[in-house]
């Protein structure tokens, strides 16, 4: 009972400081608007994934919350501190709340990689020694305790990120902003980088909120994900529902590369008219995707659908699964009702006229 | 060469070595800030000013536009008022400094606004401000240029100062036409000469071995 009470008192707390609620931001840039009503918000130790294309207005959300880009109008709060109308002056202190990591890293190249980790304590007026015994411990967190008196030229890409991360921590900020930081990567160090992310993540409790282009990164760390496009908002939720049931037509695109797809000659074959075999696009998530749905389908339809393409990922220990079947014109119907009775989303495609 | 020339020989170099270093060190201590003036209030920068930018663009350039033999003889009053004389060796470094100033801006304004924005942009987000940006980004980040800049003025400045003999100042150009063009004693001209060659070589190998030195960039 008290434990109940507890977690109920904590949880409130928890809705209290959303560490940034954005309401109806707008900016303009010329005739263009690169944000066109953002409202969104990131909950205190969540990872939240923002996602677009380019010229989404991913960058210029991400440089309002710290100041760096104003908005025409609306409301930018960060840990409850409405942000918008502050002058330069306030800003500064707020940015040293604010940790962030770049696309090209912009470390000092006159500095070593120390002295880069040290600077915003420098900027904090911390005392030397102080600050030096913090990047050292800063280093070892981010696993480059050897490369304290390197340069950053010295350094490789994935190396040169941790030393980003490592300074962008230095000042013990309530929020990790993190600007394509590892779109500049390999996808082997892109992973150590994210594996990187969400270790500190779980151990400092850290907020953070990435902007990408690759749906690899979200699938990889985030819990929540936002979908930009043209400046507004198109979907968002949990990164595993997203991911199983796209709505918006950009959120389908750029999942495309990572979500199995109808085989292009089996696709290029298609057509509305019913007849020969109709192909079905099958979505299944969550507990649904993990229960017996091949061996129901074959005990119902005994020789009646083929596999044509299609898997089961795992995001956020959820299973999502996505297949493509070909199922005789007459049947398709049946099999489809059958399916959604499993909590699957059925669409047809269309039809082959053959074998395809 | 007589012991004479010798000792004309030394101190019309001790003549150079004055004007260049007093003028390359004032040129310095007013061109760096005028240069970073230059960048911060340009488009963009860090304290954008447009208006301001481009008179002390105008300025620049129409010092720079005067040949410096005009100047040296132009700036005479000015020269007069600072230094109390408009003869000898100190005066010829007030209008070697407003050559030098200039043009050592320039140089200086193209180190500064290379540095990468993405490092401006880094150390705003830390929460630093104008001055942070100064001291740890444009000048630390722009240094091996400004050094290899302040290479090239000194050995321009060496140039320059053989036109001061013209008023009375001395140095190595003055010896050399003297002596060496006017009463046809070419071991002077060839001594003065050979001096030149060395002093800059020396000066521009020292330049060189601190760039390397400060230069972190790849």
């Amino acid at each position: 009972m008290n434990s109940h009470v507890t977690w109920k008192a904590a949880s409130a707390a928890a809705e209290e400081t959303d560490v940034i609620r954005l309401a109806d931001v707008r900016r303009r840039f010329g005739e263009t608007a690169a944000l066109d009503g953002v409202t969104l918000t990131v909950r205190r130790g969540e990872i939240l994934g923002i996602i677009g294309r380019s010229g989404a207005g991913k960058s210029t959300l991400i440089r309002c919350l710290n100041g760096l880009e104003r908005p025409d109008s609306g409301t930018i709060e960060i840990e409850g501190r409405e942000i918008t109308g502050l002058g330069e002056a306030d800003l500064q202190p707020l940015r040293r709340r604010i940790g962030m990591i770049f696309q090209h890293f912009n470390l000092l190249s006159a500095k070593t990689v120390e002295e880069n980790v040290a600077l915003p304590l420098k900027i904090e007026g911390w005392p030397k020694a102080k600050r030096l015994a913090r990047a050292a411990e800063l280093l070892e967190l981010v696993g480059l305790s050897g490369k304290a008196k390197a340069y950053p030229s010295e350094l490789s890409g994935g190396q040169k990120q941790r030393v980003g991360i490592a300074r962008a921590l230095a000042a013990k900020p309530a929020l990790l902003l993190s600007d394509e930081a590892t779109s500049a990567l390999d996808p082997e160090t892109t992973r150590s980088i994210l594996t990187l992310l969400k270790d500190i993540n779980r151990k400092l409790g850290l907020t953070i909120l990435l902007i990408t282009h690759e749906m690899e990164v979200v699938r990889g760390i985030a819990d929540r994900v936002t979908v930009l496009d043209a400046g507004r908002v198109v979907e968002e939720g949990p990164v595993w529902q997203v991911f199983s049931r796209p709505q918006a037509e950009t959120t389908r695109s750029l999942l495309s590369s990572i979500r199995p797809q109808l085989p292009a000659h089996i696709a290029d074959k298609l057509t509305a008219d019913v007849g020969g075999e109709a192909i079905l696009g099958i979505d299944i998530a969550g507990p649904a995707a993990t229960g017996p749905l091949f061996e129901g389908l074959s005990q119902e339809f005994p020789g009646g659908y083929r596999l044509n393409h299609g898997g089961v990922d795992h995001i956020q220990e959820q299973a999502v699964g996505r297949f493509f079947l070909a199922v005789p014109a007459d049947k398709a119907a049946s099999l489809a009702s059958y399916v959604e009775r499993l909590g699957a989303q059925v669409e047809v495609l269309g039809h082959v006229a053959d074998h395809a | 060469m007589s012991p004479i020339m010798l000792e004309l020989l030394v101190r019309s170099l001790w003549e150079t070595v004055v004007m260049t270093a007093a003028s390359g060190i004032i040129s310095l201590v007013f061109g760096l800030p005028l240069g970073l003036a230059l960048v911060a209030t340009a488009r963009g920068g860090i304290a954008e000013n447009l208006w301001i930018n481009r008179v002390l663009g105008a300025v620049i350039n129409g010092f720079r536009s005067v040949p410096f033999i005009i100047l040296l003889v132009a700036l005479i009053p000015v020269t007069r008022l600072i230094v109390g004389t408009s003869i000898g060796t100190w005066a010829a470094i007030v209008p070697l400094s407003i050559a030098a100033t200039p043009y050592y801006a320039r140089i200086a304004e193209v180190s500064l606004r290379e540095v990468d924005r993405g490092l401006i942009e880094a150390v705003r987000a830390m929460g630093g401000n104008r001055w942070t940006i100064v001291r740890e980004v444009l000048i630390p980040e722009a240094l091996p240029g400004i050094v290899a800049g302040f290479t090239v003025t000194l050995v321009t400045l060496i140039g320059a100062s053989a036109m001061a003999g013209a008023i009375g100042a001395g140095g190595l150009g003055d010896l050399a036409i003297r002596y060496g063009y006017q009463r046809f004693e070419t071991s002077v001209m060839v001594a003065v000469v050979a001096v030149l060659i060395v002093m800059v070589c020396g000066i521009q190998w020292i330049g060189d071995r601190w760039v390397a030195k400060l230069d972190h960039r790849s």
